[in-house]
């Protein structure tokens, strides 16, 4: 599609042929610009901005080579045709045209049509190439949009995935983000009953699906460890979270630490990453290997929460890394790879050098080629928790400070107990305690256990040694249901009271059903504890009972039963 | 990077064939060659016999595989791993997932 008549700038020292030239191109409909040589036409050209140049080769004053390579320099990057005339016939001077910077040549004497067809010609291409600008253009500038709306993004999305506690004096970390978004997350929380929790996650991808999956995983991170909840409970609300909202194939490999710097002890969960190494102080190395799905892959009725315990020294290190590291690849495609991983491990001289030779030899290794993947790397060490004082959270401040002094009675009567369970209810009340939240999967137990003691023993009277075998387990459940089923009278009381001033705190649970009640007199009796009548028992058969309760004890005909939980519970009772 | 895809004479079974890089390039071809057929195999083998390399994105799409499937109940195979796949398959725990030959 050529558009109707443009501006050619026509120069040519010598008159008559430049006037027959000038007529033919106005007879074809466009408007001409008359220069006299060389000079002449830089000038024009450069006042009037023509869209096509026809010019003599010999010129004086400036010839038409020099005036060409002038002519093209100011065009810029605009594609101004320039065409040479020329009563030369030879091939060499021909190609020289084109050599100087002439787009083509029109011999003398001219031909209308050759001349028409050239212009049509380089009018299309001019056409063309201000398409092309336009759409570069374009394209530059929504990216430069979109570089500038991640900016912002990002903004917001560090102020949701912060680096946490990563400051920490025990941590060590390096993060080399791809592109503005990274698809590695590293998160660190202080608990607020002192420890840590650390999570290295890599999610399928980068950029805006990672982000997108990232900023929950954070808000869950972060939220549910300053509550003081378990870090299974964190991994579960994380895996629920990201199986709901990321799409199938999308997925996090995660490593995930719970550090305990009191009792000296690491619990970790991994899934899908590849293996993390536990550095002794003495050189020891044990190598741990993920034994989990990644985080969003799994239902939650699936998902596998335990964490695997390791017990570690002041000095002891735990190193974690992301597979981009791994596959981190150098100019000649090679990827950095396990074997030169373990090769530093083995160099190392001391466990303090290995995360420096590691990030050393990842560096020599790219040589700065470009990183096709995220590589992160993070070295946790066991320290006291006095080195982290500073770290601490505030109880007090902010919402963590709950209700402290409060007590309350739920009963529950026959119609309820048959379709309800009450669990969650009672367990959230306790929860908005802080101290409590820390215990919160201990409390639970505690709870499930004193609950179903008292349904189905006390008010629905199953016999629980039957539950010794198999058969009679399958028998206990059977019998269960239809007790359930004709149940029509019988409730259970929970009354629950909590003492305390925000740093320490009592929590007195008493259950009683309207069930006959047992010997518990006959029970084996647990340590005597002083400043109490009553005789202690454990519970029965659940020697964690009696580890987290301060007391446990059974009252009336057997049908109370009073538990009493202290915290911040003695680290010495937590083994 | 080339996927192939065949069904056994009955149409119980569909056959994949990665050759080569297994990882996003494959995306579209990995997904045609379940998606756009007639039949409902039964069941799905992956063969990884050609494959050199597979990332993440490549066991995103073994997972839309199996959610194609029949999910929990899927009976997809992987077989023919060297030993470099079968590593990341292993460590990303994916013989909980898939019977891995």
């Amino acid at each position: 599609m050529v558009k109707e008549g443009i501006r050619i700038l026509i120069a040519d020292d010598n008159s008559t042929d430049r006037m027959l030239l000038s007529r033919i191109v106005r007879n074809q409909g466009h408007q001409v610009i008359e220069a006299e040589n060389g000079a002449e036409a830089v000038e024009l050209f450069q006042q009037q901005r023509p869209e096509m140049v026809l010019m003599d080769v010999m010129m004086p004053l400036m010839n038409g080579k020099d005036a060409a390579k002038k002519i093209k320099a100011l065009a810029g990057e605009e594609l101004v045709p320039l065409i040479f005339l020329t009563s030369l016939t030879d091939a060499q001077s021909l190609a020289d045209c084109l050599e100087s910077g002439g787009d083509d040549f029109l011999s003398k004497p001219y031909n209308n049509v050759i001349i028409q067809a050239k212009i049509k010609s380089f009018s299309r291409m001019r056409d063309m190439q201000q398409i092309l600008q336009q759409q570069r253009d374009t394209i530059a500038t929504n990216n430069e949009h979109l570089l500038h709306e991640q900016h912002v993004a990002k903004a917001v999305f560090d102020n949701v995935a912060h680096a946490g506690c990563l400051s920490a004096p025990n941590i060590r970390y390096i993060v080399s983000p791809l592109s503005i978004f990274n698809g590695d997350v590293l998160l660190a929380a202080r608990k607020p009953g002192g420890g840590m929790h650390v999570l290295l996650g890599d999610f399928t991808g980068h950029g805006l699906p990672a982000a997108i999956g990232a900023m929950p995983m954070a808000e869950i991170f972060y939220g549910m460890t300053s509550k003081g909840f378990a870090l299974r409970d964190v991994l579960r609300e994380i895996n629920l979270k990201l199986k709901g909202i990321l799409p199938v194939g999308f997925f996090c490999c995660a490593a995930v630490v719970d550090m305990n710097f009191d009792r000296g002890h690491a619990a970790i969960w991994m899934g899908g990453v590849p293996d993390c190494v536990l550095l002794r102080a003495n050189g020891e190395r044990i190598e741990l290997k993920s034994s989990n799905l990644p985080l969003g892959v799994l239902s939650n009725e699936q998902f596998n929460d335990t964490l695997d315990d390791y017990v570690m020294e002041v000095g002891d290190r735990l190193l974690m890394w992301s597979d981009g590291i791994l596959e981190a690849r150098n100019a000649d495609g090679k990827m950095f790879g396990e074997p030169r991983l373990k090769q530093v491990l083995d160099d190392s001289s001391s466990v303090d050098q290995v995360f420096d030779g590691i990030h050393r030899a990842l560096d020599q290794f790219m040589g700065g080629s470009q990183r096709d993947d995220d590589t992160t790397l993070i070295e946790l060490q066991m320290t006291d928790e006095q080195a982290l004082e500073a770290y601490l959270p505030d109880l007090r401040s902010g919402p963590i400070a709950g209700p402290v002094d409060w007590h309350m009675t739920y009963r529950m009567e026959s119609h309820t107990l048959r379709h309800f369970n009450p669990l969650p209810l009672l367990m959230h009340i306790m929860m908005e305690v802080p101290g409590l939240r820390v215990m919160g999967g201990e409390l639970h137990t505690v709870m499930a256990e004193l609950f179903s003691n008292a349904f189905e023993h006390g008010v629905l009277g199953l016999d629980s040694s039957l539950k010794s075998s198999p058969q009679g387990f399958m028998e206990y459940y059977r019998q269960r249901e239809q007790k359930l089923q004709q149940l029509i009278e019988g409730y259970v009381e929970v009354r629950m009271r909590h003492d305390g001033d925000g740093h320490g705190g009592k929590l007195l649970i008493e259950f009683e059903d309207s069930g006959p009640g047992f010997d518990y007199k006959s029970l084996p009796i647990a340590e005597e504890r002083t400043g109490s009548d009553d005789t202690q028992y454990c519970g029965r058969g659940i020697p964690l009972l009696s580890s987290i309760c301060e007391r446990l004890t059974y009252k009336g005909r057997g049908n109370q039963v009073e538990a009493e939980v202290h915290w911040p519970q003695a680290t010495s009772r937590r083994e | 990077m080339t996927v192939q895809a065949s069904l056994s004479g009955n149409g119980q079974e569909l056959t994949i064939k990665v050759d080569g890089r297994f990882d996003f390039s494959a995306h579209q071809e990995f997904r045609d060659a379940y998606e756009s057929l007639e039949a409902e195999p039964q069941s799905f083998v992956v063969d990884l016999g050609g494959t050199s390399y597979l990332d993440s994105s490549a066991l995103g799409m073994l997972l839309l595989l199996r959610d194609h499937a029949g999910g929990d109940s899927a009976d997809v195979r992987i077989v023919n791993c060297n030993q470099d796949v079968r590593k990341i398959l292993t460590i990303s725990n994916f013989e909980q997932l898939f019977a891995i030959q």
